[in-house]
């Protein structure tokens, strides 16, 4: 039986890989993709603090994460497609449309 | 044993999430986060989720990503990454901060503090305990999830409309 901190500490390990590709990389779809690495980190440790606690809520949450992470892919996807199709060019740089 | 398989699907789970960051073509970060995303739901079966490492594995692995896959042939990118970085010393902050986030979440972890409440051991098969869940506790969570669902799907047909 593995200990439930291993794979907490695994999932530290995998949402902070997850900050670093956001702050690093210039590609928007590649943002999003490392936002979903970080999700999916804290889904396992949702996972596995439910599994010491015995509980099935855990899971509940995490499936919740799930359909919300889905309808945030198919939103930032479609401004993504409509950023491009309005600059024909792809990096964050770029988008300082909103800065004062 | 349980442990070995551990280490192996962990380092596979590191290995992919660092390719995802990495490799400067987004078609390989995201055939390397299909890779962690399975890992993942590797992880789930060993927790004794069964259901989500299903879900995981069609919502994640395969629906969310054959969007990614598909917006990234669309948008033709790869050759928005290769000219210098024009802020190449901001981003390079990104390792020490993720560092010590990393530092700070696991120093938290660490701590010993008090043992949790008594672990009930969760029946076996949770597939019925989540669906009791879903539609007993949180229904109004799961039918919220649903108008978010279409929400997201009108406000996707809006914006990916080709304005005349």
């Amino acid at each position: 039986m593995v200990p439930e901190s291993y794979y907490l500490i695994l999932s530290a390990l995998l949402f902070a890989i997850g900050v670093v590709g956001v702050i690093v990389r210039r590609n928007p779809l590649v943002i999003f993709m490392s936002i979903e690495l970080m999700l999916n980190a804290v889904n396992l440790s949702f996972v596995a603090f439910g599994h010491r606690l015995g509980s099935h809520e855990g899971q509940v949450i995490v499936f919740f994460v799930m359909a919300v992470a889905a309808a945030e892919v198919a939103v930032g996807l479609a401004i993504i497609v409509a950023i491009f199709r309005l600059r024909r060019r792809l990096s964050v740089d770029d988008l300082n449309l909103m800065k004062w | 044993m349980a442990l070995v398989a551990f280490v192996v699907v962990a380092l596979l789970a590191v290995g992919s999430a660092l390719g995802l960051v990495l490799r400067r073509n987004p078609i390989h970060g995201a055939l390397f986060l299909v890779v962690n995303l399975g890992s993942i739901a590797v992880f789930y079966l060993m927790l004794g989720a069964e259901f989500l490492a299903a879900a995981q594995i069609i919502v994640y692995a395969g629906a969310i990503m054959v969007l990614f896959v598909f917006a990234i042939m669309v948008l033709i990118p790869g050759k928005e990454e290769t000219g210098p970085d024009p802020r190449r010393t901001l981003r390079l902050w990104a390792l020490p901060i993720g560092a010590v986030l990393f530092g700070l979440i696991a120093a938290w972890l660490v701590v010993p503090r008090a043992t949790p409440p008594a672990a009930t051991e969760a029946g076996p098969g949770g597939v019925e305990a989540i669906g009791r869940l879903l539609f007993g506790d949180y229904l109004f969570a799961f039918e919220l999830t649903s108008v978010l669902l279409l929400a997201a799907m009108v406000g996707v047909l809006l914006l990916a409309r080709r304005r005349a």
